[in-house]
């Protein structure tokens, strides 16, 4: 009792030929099907080449396209060959001139013989399988498929609108339940036999011939009528990437390959010269006898397809580069943005980086240099304090500056004196964290030794400034985290807003007392505002600031530490 | 895109064959070894002037990555070049004293190559100073990833150019023949580039690295581009527009995924600034025959002057394709 191989080749020959004198040096008949488009040079060549081999035959050729019957039909010819000649086979195996056997054949009929009458076929209904190509699942089998979806798309894709729009429907043979699964089986004796010599056999072909991949699921669900022990898997190693197409393995994935104690992978690129001969290599080893493992590679080509379908969060590079909303992660990691704080707090800057742990940088955006943490000339990822650099693509610079410094949260202040241009970016994403004190800009104002004149347009200017970007950040697109506060409300009651933004930063940091940073002076600033009004502006942004100076309740907190909890 | 812009770029595209045929014509075969051009094989074409000692490396590193015929045009060299290739078994080669700016800056000197012994194979368009880098290319040779592309039913490979220099001035190591140039210019800006889409062709427009650091940090927008699309399964209508940065038809520069994932992809490594460079530029200032009155050029020189290092703090070593593509400069894609 052995195992036997139907292969079916369509290109690399030389490959498939030393496969499959791999497996007849071993005892197992070979019956090898070869595409018909092969030109007959290529044929006899492989066919002399293997006439040595008593167990190897050729079984009669047929033309094969991709998606139809064809393939059906070199399957059962094989098949039909492999029973009627070689009356020793118990289970046929079958490969593709492109499958590789990774353990020694003794193995495999080891394991085969541990289960005589198992039937290895991965069978499950349309209902079960996510993997259908083209949005054609379970239709593949009520609709008729007389077109190549390869070369005749328009035909093939009208035909099947039509179908859908006259709701016209096939009658599925009776006693059919229809399954998909891989080609790639290894079917016992018995029920291989019940499938071919069928006497509804005729009914069946005539069904399938107008079936849509009829190779995934002819013996697929004729299996289920015949079989009493069907295993539903595939003994083979054979993964799919987004595209329906196989993972092809190459020379580095040799270490995987031989850790997943799976008895034959597909696809193998042809020229993957370490592969083959690490493999065909007649193993003698006696390693033990384990089951298939194939998870790791699975969870290898399982992040190929996510990269490929979902990419890195926060990465806009070369060949990737979405399309507005499609971004999953604007940025690559949370950040947070403060406007007006230090403004209001001497030397906030430091203070935050030694309350939050994080790197907390000056007015990014400002419009005479990037004001990088420490004032350096450039920073992670060789980004430039250049302001010419940074205008040059906003946004860009914001993204890349998240992206450079994944694992470490970056904060940067933000007012209505620097660049615009990234109000939109930061408030549809949700890792920004935007805490805005409005009207802040007002104190180096009120400060500043300039005319009168001068702070009154330029507080107009800067306070429409800052309105627009409250109304971006009030937007109903919002999906940052924004607290905006008037000045005079910040001020009345300054630490629980900074506590719940430092809480927010580093959550681990809860039982620690924090520090109250040191406000500047205010003394005068009401009496400022008033001027404002008084020469035509109507400061907006500050709320209510009394006139005279007393009732600063925020005096007080500079004085002692303020615990929470 | 309406009817007439497509119009357009079918236009475009048709001038710019015709120009080809009209560039060819100074063309001069000086060693025609097209013959030995097997069906499947990798070409690469190449314009070059007066690279001599970058040649033996440049061949050497695109051999063993499995490019099997180099397609090069020689511009009036005066250092050897020209003879060196000739003897080359691998090289056919022509050689023209044409103006390289009047034939674009060699593209259509290319194109007319690429029209005649390209079609069906797959080709890559690189300079000497270019080194492809892909994933797995440690393992995998270059026939893996077009035979993979070809699978995927994928006609064009995208490869940023990443400029490549070397710690301290530019001229501190000189750089001997046949050395691997990244063992003095391994150094690399990892995340300072700044994209846009350019609508017409939709291809991306890639800016930034050390030359827009050091030499283009008040004139952004005219930093160079360092978007290319330097392999292509090539069609005899195809045509490079303006360098490898764009191509007609325009589906192939499509080579970036916009609904959030990433498409396969790989850097150009520019091995631009070794002592060589220095040289060069005095050399191209004074030929202008570059892009936009070499502009680019004139800031080198203007900048030169002052023996800048490009190299700061955090500028990144270069290991590997592995390390490239963790910095997202380059992608796996679904390629694994």
């Amino acid at each position: 009792m052995t195992v036997g191989f139907i292969m079916l080749c369509h290109t690399a020959l030389h490959r498939a030929e030393q496969v499959a004198r791999h497996w007849a040096v071993q005892g197992c008949p070979v019956v090898i099907h070869v595409d018909r488009s092969v030109s007959q040079a290529g044929y006899a060549r492989m066919v002399e080449n293997l006439a040595p081999f008593e167990n190897v035959r050729f079984c009669a050729r047929y033309r094969c396209e991709w998606g139809t019957f064809s393939l059906v039909e070199a399957m059962q010819a094989a098949s039909a060959m492999i029973l009627r000649e070689f009356p020793k086979v118990r289970h046929v195996y079958a490969a593709s001139g492109s499958c590789m056997p990774l353990r020694p054949v003794e193995e495999l009929r080891a394991y085969l013989q541990e289960r005589p009458h198992t039937d290895f076929i991965e069978s499950v209904t349309t209902a079960d399988v996510a993997w259908t190509a083209g949005g054609i699942s379970y239709e593949r089998f009520v609709l008729r498929f007389p077109f190549s979806w390869r070369r005749q798309r328009w035909l093939f894709d009208r035909w099947v609108d039509l179908q859908r729009l006259f709701a016209m429907r096939r009658k599925l043979p009776e006693g059919i339940v229809p399954h998909l699964g891989s080609q790639w089986w290894c079917l016992t004796r018995q029920t291989l036999s019940a499938i071919l010599q069928d006497p509804r056999r005729r009914i069946y072909d005539d069904y399938f011939r107008y079936v849509w991949i009829p190779d995934e699921s002819y013996f697929q669900t004729l299996a289920r009528l015949y079989s009493n022990d069907i295993e539903s898997r595939s003994l083979t190693l054979s993964k799919f990437d987004f595209q329906g197409k196989p993972h092809v393995f190459y020379d580095d994935h040799l270490q995987l390959l031989r850790r997943s104690d799976c008895f034959v992978a597909r696809k193998i690129w042809p020229r993957a010269d370490k592969l083959y001969r690490h493999f065909l290599l007649r193993e003698t080893g006696t390693r033990p006898r384990a089951e298939p493992n194939p998870g790791k590679i699975d969870r290898l080509f399982a992040k190929a397809i996510e990269q490929r379908t979902r990419g890195r969060a926060g990465l806009y590079m070369q060949s990737r580069f979405p399309n507005p909303g499609w971004e999953n992660g604007r940025t690559a990691a949370p950040y947070s943005v403060f406007e007006g704080f230090s403004e209001l707090f001497e030397d906030f800057e430091t203070w935050l980086g030694k309350m939050a742990g994080s790197r907390v940088h000056g007015h990014l955006y400002a419009p005479d240099r990037v004001e990088f943490a420490g004032g350096d000339p450039v920073f992670n990822g060789a980004l430039s304090a250049s302001p010419a650099l940074r205008d040059h693509n906003p946004n860009a610079f914001l993204t890349n500056l998240t992206w450079n410094t994944r694992g470490e949260r970056q904060c940067f202040q933000f007012g209505p004196r620097d660049n615009q241009e990234i109000s939109w970016l930061i408030a549809g994403d949700p890792n920004a964290q935007v805490s805005v004190i409005t009207g802040a800009w007002a104190l180096p104002l009120f400060r500043a030794n300039i005319d009168f004149g001068e702070k009154r347009r330029a507080a107009a200017r800067l306070q429409q400034i800052e309105t627009e970007h409250v109304q971006v950040l009030r937007s109903p697109h919002v999906k940052a985290r924004v607290r905006i506060w008037s000045l005079a409300d910040f001020v009345a009651a300054p630490m629980e807003p900074l506590q719940q933004v430092l809480d927010e930063i580093t959550p681990r940091a809860l039982h620690r007392p924090i520090v109250a940073p040191r406000m500047v002076d205010l003394s005068g600033f009401g009496q400022f505002l008033q001027n404002l009004r008084n020469q035509g502006m109507q400061p907006t942004l500050m709320g209510e600031f009394p006139l005279n100076d007393e009732p600063f309740p925020a005096l007080p907190v500079r004085r002692r530490p303020y615990l929470v909890k | 895109m309406n009817i007439i812009e497509k119009y357009g770029l079918r236009l475009s595209r048709k001038r710019a064959r015709l120009r080809a045929y009209r560039k060819g014509l100074q063309l001069r075969s000086v060693a025609d070894r097209t013959a030995r051009i097997g069906g499947r094989d990798i070409l690469a074409f190449t314009t070059l002037r007066n690279e001599r000692l970058r040649l033996p490396y440049f061949l050497n590193y695109y051999r063993d990555l499995g490019v099997n015929h180099f397609l090069m045009v020689d511009n009036a060299s005066e250092d050897g070049s020209r003879e060196y290739l000739a003897e080359q078994p691998d090289v056919s080669l022509w050689s023209t004293t044409g103006s390289y700016k009047r034939a674009r800056f060699g593209v259509d000197w290319l194109n007319r190559l690429q029209m005649r012994h390209g079609h069906g194979h797959w080709c890559l368009t690189v300079d000497p100073d270019e080194f492809l880098v892909y994933p797995f290319c440690d393992t995998r040779p270059l026939p893996a990833l077009t035979d993979w592309l070809e699978a995927s039913a994928l006609r064009s490979f995208g490869a940023m150019l990443l400029d490549m220099y070397p710690k301290g001035p530019i001229d501190a190591h000189p750089y001997r023949e046949g050395q691997d140039p990244f063992e003095i210019a391994c150094w690399f800006d990892s995340g300072n580039y700044t994209i846009q889409r350019n609508p017409r062709f939709d291809n991306l427009w890639i800016q930034g690295g050390p030359r827009a650091r050091v030499f283009f940090a008040d004139e952004p927008a005219k930093a160079p581009a360092l978007n290319k699309i330097p392999l292509v399964k090539w069609h005899r209508r195809y045509a490079y527009v303006s360098s490898t940065h764009t191509l007609l038809p325009r589906g192939l520069n499509h080579v970036y995924d916009v609904w959030g994932g990433e498409k396969t992809s790989g850097c150009l490594l520019h091995a631009k600034f070794l002592h060589t460079f220095v040289e060069k530029s005095a050399e191209e200032l004074e030929r202008r025959e570059h892009y936009a009155g070499s502009r680019e050029y004139l800031a080198y020189d203007r900048a030169l002057k002052e023996n800048p290092d490009l190299w700061c703090e955090w500028s990144e070593k270069y290991i590997n394709w592995r390390q490239l593509e963790l910095l997202g400069l380059m992608s796996k894609g679904n390629w694994a």
